[in-house]
């Protein structure tokens, strides 16, 4: 499945011995088993703030689920992990839109496998739309949860902490979505359109890494390698 | 005077009074007065220190006097007879406190009253249950009244509405918001009578027009009320012996020169136009401040309180000198100034009159302002606006059309206060003048965004914030929802502030005042910056406290403050682009600008008035474009990022560009001397090149954002539950991409359109300015940077470079050596 990929714009590493590429959108590929993994979709995470009064466009889930089939396409995994907190809480499903429910049932049955992992948002994924249920999965080497463990794990792959990562150069910075990893372990990016992410220099990334890991960032075409010294905190 | 005029415009004991103090009532005071008894509304225009405030109150004084006189007893039932609105609040306390002395004088029994923000919430509550005969507020305070219940009978007594300087509020979004609220008043008082008062007024008809309730498909104007001119002001431009800088705006060579006038004025106000100019000048004067004269510091970020402070200092004649931005811009009477200093160019010629009329609150005599231009082409500007002001020619923001996104909190607002019905809300806001043209299906979508979000995939029909009672009248659906609007009310988005906490060993400390949100997160610990007037040391952040010490540092690093940079009025730049083309007018310039302009004549050539000049040269391996249009920085910046996207595709390989007030520099790898310049500064660029470009704006974002925040879509921060701003942006960055994927006409991205053509892109002055050079464009090819180009070369590395985006410092960190050293790649 790789050739069809432009190598260029995606970066090839190791986790814990296994060759994974993570894709400039925000999807992690595992080639040797035609895997693709991706993390807190947080579908109807628009609806939920209609609940309480604040009317964002309700259209997160449709600009997700679009990003989702282009990556698919692009990659064309024959298995699909959704890493957890897929979606948003849980009457998530009965808010979504039919069209949208739709789309994603056909892009679950679409696949040879499509697993949801529970994460805390979804402990129980809806069933309706096809695809397996647990609480974590052992994969080429990888043990894919949603939940990082704190303290070493190695080949854990997981979601949860929406991690991104600032870098400053000459008095400006950017800050993006990333990948983190230190060689041994990975936490994915959030991948659903209204997702915040959560700075990798926070303590919560140094009680799973043993220090700040290294950020894979997401860029406009590529993904951008930077290491854990060049990362900065939002704020001293 | 007054004995020319029928003398039942003023009654006796008015007339008295104005004798008891040695004063006759001036004709357009009479006239003001002669203006309410027709029961017409008015706008007056008179200069500062022409008894403007007391022009706006007779008409009331004399009509609550009558009613005194009828039921001269102290417990007589007191009715909301005035509503005074002013943009700010310390200009409420202070009228009220220069009311009080006519009043006393007088013998009259009148209450009167400010409300504030600050004003408590017991006294909101009496307030409402026993209104003053003048009330002295701001739009907010009358936004908040209208989204309450019970407005009309609160309003129902209201005879007149005084607003203040009107011409600064109304082409604001504040400005729009107060229509509405008018608009809503007048129903509720059909009698209220309003007066308009103002010093610098450039559009009167607009002004007259924008006062006064209109009536479907005719214009109808308030009165205009003219004031006798005062002196004309004596203006100065300072000519220094030392040399005139190319660029920057430290005005550090004039401050020598500065200060000595400073020494023989009695009090001097010295107007900057950033915050981070006024940081530096202050500390300038000081460090030459061998006298020890008592000059402050005055800004929009220092506490309140430090404000406070200075204030009564400069009321008491206490002080030598202020410095200060444009907090001290409007009309409060602060003692006993004689002379008006602007470090740096006053960028139009109504600000600058604006702040004249702060020194000498006497008409008669001229009051005296001294130019202090900060580099080459600001002497251009400074003698530019001396013109202007000599000719008394006014500029100033042209009126607009209602912002749809403060149409859409006034609906939820009504919502809030008494139930209503859509067709009669229609009308009535039809009858504010921004918003006379309102269309009934533009209308029915802002109303329809407020009660369910208004997007196509209708999914949150159940959610609605307003509903439609059986009764066919619109309220909101819950009183909690009632009760978040009211917290989001207003239209003034600050960008994300923390508090400025100095200590000095780490505990404890002082409150020096607020900074933004953005600049603290550029710094590192043990960085030094300059605030309020002293050198401090960031320490770290603490619950959402800047922590500082202070710093022995001698170079701070100082921080560029985004706020109060205002762009070069229209009007100006015409002014400026007639001066440069004609060496005739130059006399007036000192000699160093002179020469600088005389070299460029000889080297390459003058911009002329009408046309475009264009010069292209190569530099250190580089090709540069440099362009003059003198359009202010903002549609500088707008077209540097069209002109590279378009040099892009030509594949001439542009780096990146720099703009200023008066030119653009754009530079790349490609010699760009031989392009079509008529085809490359074609209007056409206005269409998909802006399109693609704004979809990706950081700018464009931040305009969103205010968008939605006023719209109510997004809340602002309430005290208590406060988010970061970060979150804030996040999300927002994250809402316009999806809107625009799939609602692209939704009605709050077309208001963020429209004030895109104005606010921080200045579209539609690129727009006009393309149309002007349109087949008139220069080109001159040159061997090396010509004079005129210096300044704008000079910004290269000293403001952000716009060609760099994220992607380049992302380009910088990455290295490609950590996946070989950390990961083992293959």
């Amino acid at each position: 499945m790789t050739d069809t990929v432009q190598l260029q714009a995606i970066c090839r590493f190791r986790v814990h011995e296994t060759l994974v590429l993570a894709d400039p959108d925000g999807v992690l590929v595992v080639p040797e088993v035609g895997l693709l993994v991706v993390s807190d979709l947080h579908f109807e995470k628009g609806s939920s703030f209609a609940v309480g009064g604040q009317m964002l466009p309700p259209y997160d889930t449709r600009t997700t689920l679009r990003r989702l089939a282009e990556a698919i396409e692009r990659h064309q995994p024959r298995t699909v992990i959704a890493l957890g907190d897929s979606f948003h809480d849980t009457r998530a499903d009965q808010r979504m839109h039919d069209e949208d429910a739709a789309t994603l049932c056909a892009l679950v049955n679409r696949l040879e496998r499509w697993i949801w992992i529970e994460g805390n948002h979804d402990p129980a994924p809806p069933p309706q739309f096809g695809g397996e249920v647990t609480d974590e999965i052992e994969l080429a080497g990888l043990v894919f949860r949603h939940e990082p463990t704190e303290g070493a794990a190695p080949g854990e792959v997981a979601g949860h902490l929406h991690p991104c990562a600032k870098v400053r150069r000459k008095g400006r910075s950017v800050r993006n979505r990333c990948f983190a990893t230190d060689g041994t372990r990975l936490i994915l990016p959030a991948f659903g359109a209204y997702t915040g992410g959560l700075n990798v220099c926070d303590d919560a990334f140094t009680r799973c890494f043993g220090g700040t890991p290294d950020a894979m960032i997401m860029g406009r075409d590529r993904v951008w390698p930077v290491a854990a010294k060049a990362c900065v905190p939002d704020r001293y | 005077m007054p004995d020319t005029q029928p003398p039942s415009l003023l009654p006796s004991r008015f007339a008295d009074w104005f004798a008891s103090r040695g004063w006759a009532a001036r004709p357009h005071q009479l006239e003001m007065i002669e203006a309410a008894q027709a029961g017409e509304d008015a706008l007056l225009i008179a200069p500062t220190g022409g008894g403007k405030t007391l022009g706006g109150f007779l008409p009331s004084l004399i009509e609550l006097a009558e009613t005194v006189a009828a039921n001269p007893r102290p417990d007589r039932p007191h009715a909301l007879h005035t509503l005074y609105i002013s943009p700010l609040k310390a200009l409420s306390v202070d009228v009220a406190r220069n009311l009080m002395t006519p009043v006393s004088e007088m013998g009259l029994d009148l209450r009167i009253e400010t409300r504030t923000g600050d004003t408590s919430q017991s006294k909101r509550q009496r307030q409402r249950a026993q209104p003053p005969d003048i009330l002295l507020t701001t739009p907010e305070q009358l936004a908040l009244f209208c989204a309450t219940a019970n407005a009309e009978a609160f309003f129902r007594d209201l005879r007149r509405i005084v607003i203040d300087e009107v011409h600064a509020i109304a082409p604001q979004k504040r400005g729009d918001l107060l229509a509405l609220g008018l608009a809503a008043i007048t129903r509720w008082a059909p009698d209220a009578r309003r007066a308009g008062l103002s010093a610098t007024v450039a559009d009167e008809g607009g002004l007259a027009r924008w006062l006064t309730a209109q009536s479907p498909d005719t214009s109808r104007f308030a009165r205009i009320v003219r004031g006798a001119p005062g002196a004309r002001p004596r203006v100065d431009i300072l000519d220094p012996d030392t040399r005139i800088p190319w660029a920057g705006h430290s005005g550090r060579h004039a401050i020598a020169d500065v200060y000595e006038r400073i020494k023989a004025s009695k009090m001097a106000l010295v107007f900057v136009n950033t915050r981070s100019q006024a940081e530096m000048t202050f500390q300038e004067l000081w460090n030459i401040n061998d006298e020890n004269l008592p000059i402050a510091l005055h800004h929009g970020s220092l506490a309140p309180e430090q404000r406070r402070k200075v204030e009564a200092a400069m009321a008491a004649g206490k002080l030598k000198a202020v410095v200060c931005t444009s907090t001290l811009d409007l009309g409060i009477d602060w003692g006993d100034v004689d002379l008006v200093v602007q470090m740096g160019a006053p960028k139009g010629s109504s600000r600058l009159i604006q702040r004249l009329g702060r020194s000498n609150h006497q008409l008669d005599s001229p009051s005296r302002a001294l130019l202090a231009p900060t580099n080459r082409f600001e002497h251009l500007e400074c003698q530019a606006a001396r013109e202007a002001v000599a000719a008394n020619a006014l500029d100033g923001e042209p009126l607009k059309a209602g912002a749809l996104d403060v149409l859409a909190q006034h609906i939820m607002g009504r919502g809030c206060g008494e139930a209503f019905n859509a067709d009669a809300l229609f009308d009535e806001i039809r009858t504010a003048s921004p918003y006379a043209e309102l269309d009934r299906e533009t209308y029915d979508k802002v109303l329809d965004f407020t009660a369910t979000g208004g997007y196509a995939l209708a999914t949150y029909d159940r959610f609605r914030r307003l509903i439609k009672r059986r009764d066919g009248l619109w309220t909101a659906r819950t009183p909690q929802i009632a009760q978040r609007h009211r917290l989001n009310v207003g239209t003034i988005v600050e960008s994300p502030m923390l508090d400025v906490v100095v200590s000095s060993r780490g505990r404890g400390g002082h409150r020096l005042g607020q900074i933004e949100e953005w600049f603290v997160d550029q710094l590192a610990p043990g960085d030094t910056f300059l605030f309020a007037g002293q050198v401090l040391r960031f320490e770290g952040i603490e619950e959402m406290a800047v922590r500082v010490t202070r710093s022995t540092d001698t170079e701070p690093r100082i921080p560029t403050y985004n706020g109060g940079k205002f762009p070069l009025s229209t009007y100006l730049a015409a002014r400026v682009r007639d001066l440069v083309q004609d060496p005739s007018g130059w006399d007036q310039l000192p000699s160093q600008v002179r020469d600088w302009l005389d070299l460029q004549q000889k080297r390459s050539r003058l911009p002329r008035a009408k046309g475009l000049l264009v010069e292209t040269f190569p530099r250190s391996a580089r090709f540069y474009l440099v362009c003059y249009p003198f359009e202010g920085r903002l549609a500088h910046q707008t077209l540097g990022m069209l002109l590279t996207r378009r040099l892009e595709r030509m594949r001439m390989r542009p780096m990146g560009f720099v703009a200023n007030e008066y030119a653009l520099s754009v530079w790349g790898l490609r010699d760009l001397s031989g392009l079509d310049f008529d085809a490359l500064f074609d209007e056409d660029m206005m269409g998909d090149d802006l399109d693609a470009w704004l979809a990706e704006s950081q700018l464009m974002m931040r305009t969103f954002r205010n968008c939605a925040v006023i719209a109510g879509l997004i809340e602002r921060r309430f005290p208590g539950h406060e988010k970061t701003g970060r979150q804030v942006t996040m999300s927002t960055d994250l809402i316009y991409n999806v809107l625009r994927e799939h609602e692209p006409d939704h009605v709050l991205l077309k208001a963020a359109w429209a004030d895109a053509g104005s606010g921080l892109l200045d579209i539609h002055r690129l727009g006009t300015a393309l149309s002007r050079i349109k087949g008139q464009i220069e080109h001159v090819d040159l061997d090396r940077i010509s004079p005129l180009a210096v300044p704008v070369m000079l910004e290269i590395g000293k403001e952000p470079v716009y060609g760099e985006g994220h992607e380049s410092i992302l380009e910088d960190v990455s290295s490609e050596d950590l996946i070989a050293e950390a990961m083992r790649l293959d």
